[in-house]
């Protein structure tokens, strides 16, 4: 099972066993992880499951949809390494996965 | 063992509220009553990918089973509470257990409006509120051939498309004279308007409903409607006419009620150790303002998240921005903020996207609203300066050629 690897805004560190063909966003919320908010449920409506990934991964991910960049362009606090984790689906290339929490979704 | 919370109704706004109160490090004991036999599970998908027939309630679930063990949240499933006595502070299930409680919390919700003088039984009649009911329509509609349905708002529509991605002729009857009425602007219905009719939709609009007639489930054109332009019959009738918040139980209790539970910023109602959330409470959005209830997902999930701030002892979090989506003929529709009558409101489309539009609406050139067609990034961008109330150029809004970006930044 991969390891994700959650930082939340105050600085906690939250390793997770992922299940494969999840999303971030699900392996999060079933873990009760905060400031994962995910209020559409993984529709891609809301840009509440925001997160940043580590500067060593942002280029090892699958590319952003037309969809994800265009709801990310505008949410808070966006970063260059920001992505909307209920489009990260997690399997064996996504073992080791960092990413940081936003101090809010809004 | 300490009585703990008690949470009414095991909906979106419950789930949040048991998730963030255990986030915000509550400790006691936690216990949620559900009357329906199902794990929490997400509304929307109802009325879109469930009616598809290819959706079982695991895809839905808001939550694992275990997730409510790892948090120590007691589920009281196919339980209903019959009765709330705020003196001694308990509930009564319908079996006649007594649950007592430091804190309630109802999460009651609200139940589909019904077409007044229909009779009861297994009937070829849909309400849209629960999985049951998604289930049951998904099975007729692999048999219906004509769907009337009355109310053109989100559940209506939504139905509508659905219906009509498989192979259904449809029809619906609206009161009002444009779709979603209650919801959006007449440019943003206008717009519903073309979408459905291109995909065969027939919309009867300013309709008048004098009775609605219905034979057994099996008979074909089994609904006759009788209206004003005629008679018009179907094998099958979804009522998506609105929903009607669960008050019985605090108006029971003699809590303050208006039209719904009435709830204080914290989400509190009359009674300091019970709170209301979701769709079964109604709250001013602003001191002063007319207490209103707001059927929504967001609603749900932010009231959840205050009530378990307040439950603490937390700062409550700020207000939200309220907002909504809707998903018709794999478009999408996304609304935030609360329009008024007066409000300016300002279409940024082009000609070479016919069903992709935004409208911005302002008031003293203030961002307040925006429904937003295929516009994603127009509604996250209002979402924020709605939020902050920005000043922004009327003109250069109103311009399609000005990027959305140059308008929010200024140069």
């Amino acid at each position: 099972m991969p390891t994700i690897h959650f930082l939340t805004p105050d600085g906690q560190a939250i390793d997770l066993q992922a299940q494969d063909g999840l999303s971030v966003m699900e392996v999060a919320v079933a873990s009760n992880v905060p400031g994962i908010d995910a209020d559409c449920g993984g529709a891609c409506a809301c840009a509440t499951c925001h997160v940043y990934i580590d500067e060593s991964w942002a280029d090892r991910l699958p590319a952003k949809t037309e969809l994800e960049i265009k709801m990310l362009e505008f949410a808070a606090m966006v970063e260059p390494t920001s992505r909307l984790s209920c489009r990260l689906v997690v399997g064996p290339d996504t073992d080791g996965l960092v990413m940081r929490i936003p101090a809010s979704q809004h | 063992m300490d009585a703990g919370i008690v949470v009414v109704g095991a909906g979106q706004a419950a789930c949040q509220l048991v998730a963030s109160l255990r986030q915000l490090g509550y400790a006691g004991a936690l216990t949620v009553v559900g009357a329906e036999s199902h794990l929490p599970y997400q509304r929307p998908p109802l009325s879109k990918g469930c009616l598809q027939g290819s959706t079982v309630l695991a895809d839905i679930l808001l939550r694992s089973a275990s997730f409510y063990e790892s948090i120590r949240c007691q589920l009281l499933l196919g339980r209903r509470v019959e009765a709330l006595d705020i003196a001694r502070k308990v509930v009564r299930l319908d079996d006649g257990q007594v649950l007592p409680y430091e804190q309630l919390v109802l999460a009651t919700g609200a139940r589909a409006r019904r077409w007044p003088g229909l009779p009861e039984g297994p009937l070829p009649v849909f309400t849209l509120r629960t999985w049951d009911d998604a289930l049951a329509l998904g099975e007729r509609l692999a048999q219906v051939r004509r769907l009337a349905v009355l109310g053109a708002g989100y559940v209506g529509l939504e139905v509508a498309a659905s219906a009509t991605r498989r192979g259904v002729e449809v029809s619906v009857f609206e009161g009002a004279p444009r779709v979603m009425q209650r919801s959006v602007g007449a440019q943003t219905s206008a717009l519903v308007e073309r979408l459905h009719k291109q995909h065969g939709v027939q919309l009867h609009l300013g309709a008048t409903i004098h009775a609605v007639d219905v034979a057994g489930a099996a008979a074909q054109d089994a609904v006759q409607l009788d209206t004003a332009a005629g008679c018009f019959g179907a094998d099958g009738l979804v009522v998506g006419i609105g929903a009607e918040p669960r008050t019985e139980l605090a108006k029971q209790a003699g809590l303050l009620c208006g039209h719904a539970i009435r709830i204080d910023a914290s989400c509190r109602t009359s009674n300091p150790d019970v709170f209301a959330i979701g769709d079964c409470a109604e709250q001013a959005l602003q001191a002063d303002a007319e207490p209103t209830r707001l059927e929504s997902v967001q609603n749900a999930i932010d009231q959840g998240k205050c009530a378990a701030a307040a439950l603490t002892g937390k700062p409550l979090p700020p207000a939200p921005v309220p907002w909504f989506w809707s998903d018709q003929f794999g478009h999408r529709i996304q609304v935030a903020g609360r329009p008024a009558p007066n409000d300016d409101a300002v279409l940024r489309s082009t000609p070479e996207k016919p069903f992709a539009q935004a409208v911005w609406y302002l008031r003293d050139n203030r961002v307040v609203a925006v429904e937003a067609v295929d516009a994603p990034e127009d509604f996250m961008a209002a979402r924020q300066l709605i939020r902050t109330a920005q000043c922004i150029d009327r003109a250069r809004l109103a311009n399609p050629d000005v990027a959305l970006r140059s308008l929010i930044t200024p140069p």
